[in-house]
């Protein structure tokens, strides 16, 4: 399958990683992940802050090298393709990075028109009609005058996302496309992540830690601790889990398996010796 | 007590040591940082076919890095030559050889001070606003999102910037020679009264068309080089924070003044041989 | 800012860039009097060319007329040889007579040529045959000196 050029529509699961393992300067970030993602499904992947979610998107979308396994989108190894068998599956893949990270030298317009210009030789009347398209979906057509800057964050997240499925990608990843939102914005958000994924037939992966938000929208979830998936299942089933992790991740509590305390020596001997030192 | 005399030994061994590795280190990843400047120099005009063949991007960027600096480059040129003409004044006085003013004020902005000042003013005022922008687009991940959307933000943010600073280097030097020599003119021929007829003729006879003009905006088109490639790379290697970009922004001024004047140095040298 | 207002910056930008390197060009250099046209070389040798150097001028009548392009020493003659790239459109007889002189008392020196009688003109690749060196200041001053110390011893005996 691997050797067949181009992207290969009739596969069931348009990304699947193998034994996955990824080190950052010797420290390892991932270890053995095995993650499916079906067509037309939007996929979770949880976890606390700095435990590789990110690192994830990033092997998909080609930026990284793993160190061992593979990662295959439509049947494509990513780290086997050149640059230029890169670039063509990138242009079929969308993504919203954790702040939008609008092009902040440019409109609102010219941001969701920068892959069209960029990719494709489209006259500028209809570029201009697919760019009103998109905005429109995301419910900010008046805006495509204003500058990022002069937007609020749950509007540039908006604009994002509409620039994300610009190209109508077969994949769209979202960094934390939750982070730092007001809770209507949030919904919004929640709620669009569900329906373009449906209205384009594409698949998606959201990266996140808003449990709540996420298992309203998502149909499967892997939660991710330490570079390990710990558990895997439905929304439904995550809710319920009996998974220590996973309950106390769904739930917020502030102690459970993951430790309110960093890890450190006993607290007691590092009192003795400070008084045994002072006295 | 022999033995804490040796426990001293071995602390002192230790902290050379350690201080020898800490220069080898510095050093190691100095020579590393250059060998990476070098292949990202290669990569910007391996991938300047964009840059060039879509001619609005760096005419966006001639605006922002020449236009922007046109005030700054005329002002100064207008005072040093200024001053140029009342200290040229004073001097040639002395020898009775006042008509040389235009000489003087014309060959030491054509030659030297031309290029460099205006160099130095361009890789603080363009310089730094380059490294800043890049930087802060990498920090807020712009680049990385570029890079995710199939466009190669060396192609489509780097070379434009780099070559809009390479072209409008040689023109704002040409500009703050011009204006400077106004300036000397103004001073020396308008307020002091030196002859002007004198003045532009005897700055005829002695300035050259190839020795002295064309080096000079050969000077200003390698130093137009040298800041725009120490501008970029500063940019695209800061570290992705507000701190990085602040200090790849310091670093960038610093870096291309020394290496202004360093190869004005070489180049001088190699250029007007004195014969 | 729309395109067009930037692109309008652009161009004046660099139309007045372009300007001042033709001022620079015109105005300040020599471009339009000396680079204008050819050239053609002829030698000079001199037994001294005293303070000379390459790109000093070369005059007659007090017009530059062309320019020193380069100085060496011929090891057999023990003479200065001078090569000089004379404006095309100015032709000069062939006993033309070349003298190092100095502008001013302590200015640059430059080649004068006067002008003879002959009939036939230098060419390309031509040695003029009479010169005369550098009036070097200190064996003017020792001369003066001498003849003066000889007048007096003279006057004494």
């Amino acid at each position: 399958m691997t050797g067949v050029p181009g992207v290969n529509m009739s596969q069931e699961s348009l990304v699947e990683i193998r034994d996955l393992n990824f080190t950052y300067d010797e420290r390892p970030v991932l270890t053995g992940i095995n993650m499916t993602i079906p067509r037309g499904k939007v996929v979770a992947v949880m976890g606390s802050s700095g435990c590789g979610k990110t690192t994830t998107l990033r092997l998909i979308g080609g930026q990284l090298k793993p160190t061992s396994g593979t990662v295959k989108v439509g049947g494509q190894v990513v780290h086997e393709l050149d640059a230029a068998g890169l670039y063509g599956l990138r242009r079929r893949m969308g993504m919203l990075f954790q702040f939008g990270a609008l092009f902040t030298d440019m409109s609102v317009y010219d941001n969701i028109a920068f892959q069209m210009r960029e990719h494709t030789d489209l006259p500028e009347a209809l570029i201009r009609d697919l760019v009103l398209m998109k905005l429109h979906a995301v419910g900010l057509r008046g805006a495509h005058s204003l500058m990022p800057a002069e937007l609020s964050g749950g509007m540039a997240r908006r604009v994002a996302l509409a620039r994300a499925i610009a190209l109508d990608p077969m994949l769209i990843m979202y960094d934390e496309p939750f982070a730092g939102l007001d809770p209507i914005s949030l919904s919004i958000v929640g709620e669009l992540i569900r329906k373009l994924n449906d209205a384009l037939g594409a698949s998606s992966i959201v990266v996140t830690h808003d449990v709540q938000e996420s298992l309203k929208i998502v149909d499967y979830v892997y939660f991710v601790s330490a570079g390990k998936i710990v558990a895997e299942g439905t929304a439904e089933e995550m809710k319920h889990s009996t998974v220590p992790y996973v309950h106390q991740f769904v739930w917020g509590e502030a102690d459970g398996p993951v430790p309110f305390q960093y890890p450190a020596r006993p607290y007691g001997e590092e009192l003795l010796e400070s008084a045994v030192r002072r006295g | 007590m022999a033995k804490n005399c040796w426990k001293a030994r071995c602390a002192v061994a230790d902290g050379i040591a350690r201080a020898l590795r800490g220069l080898g280190q510095r050093v190691t990843s100095r020579i590393w940082r250059l060998g990476y400047a070098s292949r990202f120099f290669l990569a910007i005009l391996l991938h300047s076919g964009t840059a060039l063949r879509r001619l609005h991007l760096t005419v966006r960027e001639i605006y922002f890095t020449g236009v922007l600096s046109l005030i700054i480059i005329l002002v100064s040129g207008l005072f040093v030559g200024m001053v140029l003409g009342l200290q040229g004044y004073d001097t040639l006085q002395r020898y009775g050889s006042t008509e040389a003013l235009g000489v003087l004020v014309s060959l030491s902005l054509v030659r030297e001070l031309g290029p460099v000042v205006a160099a130095l003013l361009f890789a603080s005022r363009a310089g730094s606003a380059i490294t800043a922008e890049i930087g802060m687009m990498k920090a807020t991940e712009q680049l990385s999102a570029m890079e995710m959307m199939a466009v190669d933000p060396i192609a489509r943010v780097v070379a434009p910037r780099f070559w809009g600073g390479v072209i409008s280097m040689p023109l704002l030097a040409a500009l703050f020679s011009a204006m400077g020599i106004f300036g000397g003119y103004l001073v020396g021929v308008q307020l002091i009264g030196v002859d002007e007829g004198s003045f532009w003729s005897q700055m005829q006879a002695s300035v050259d068309f190839r020795e002295d003009i064309l080096n000079g905006v050969i000077k200003s088109f390698v130093f137009g080089i040298i800041v725009s490639w120490v501008a970029v790379f500063e940019g695209y290697d800061a570290e992705p924070t507000a701190e990085g970009v602040s200090g790849a922004t310091t670093r960038t001024v610093v870096t291309s003044s020394l290496a202004i004047l360093a190869a004005d140095f070489i180049l001088t040298a190699f250029m007007f041989t004195g014969t | 800012m729309s395109r067009t207002t930037l692109d309008l910056w652009v161009g004046f930008f660099v139309a007045v860039g372009l300007g001042a390197l033709l001022f620079l060009a015109l105005k300040v250099g020599n471009m339009a009097s000396s680079n204008s046209g050819d050239t053609y070389a002829i030698h000079a040798k001199f037994d001294n060319i005293g303070g000379l150097k390459v790109r000093g001028a070369v005059k007659s009548a007090g017009v530059v007329v062309g320019r020193v392009t380069e100085i060496r020493f011929d090891p057999e003659a023990y003479l200065a040889v001078v090569t000089i790239n004379v404006d095309s459109r100015y032709k000069f007889p062939r006993d033309t007579f070349a003298t190092i002189n100095t502008s001013g008392l302590l200015g640059e020196q430059y080649i004068g040529f006067e002008v003879g009688g002959d009939t036939a003109m230098l060419k390309a690749g031509d040695t003029i045959k009479k010169t005369q060196s550098a009036v070097v200041l200190e064996k003017l001053i020792s001369q003066f000196m001498f003849n003066k110390a000889a007048e007096d011893g003279g006057n004494n005996k």
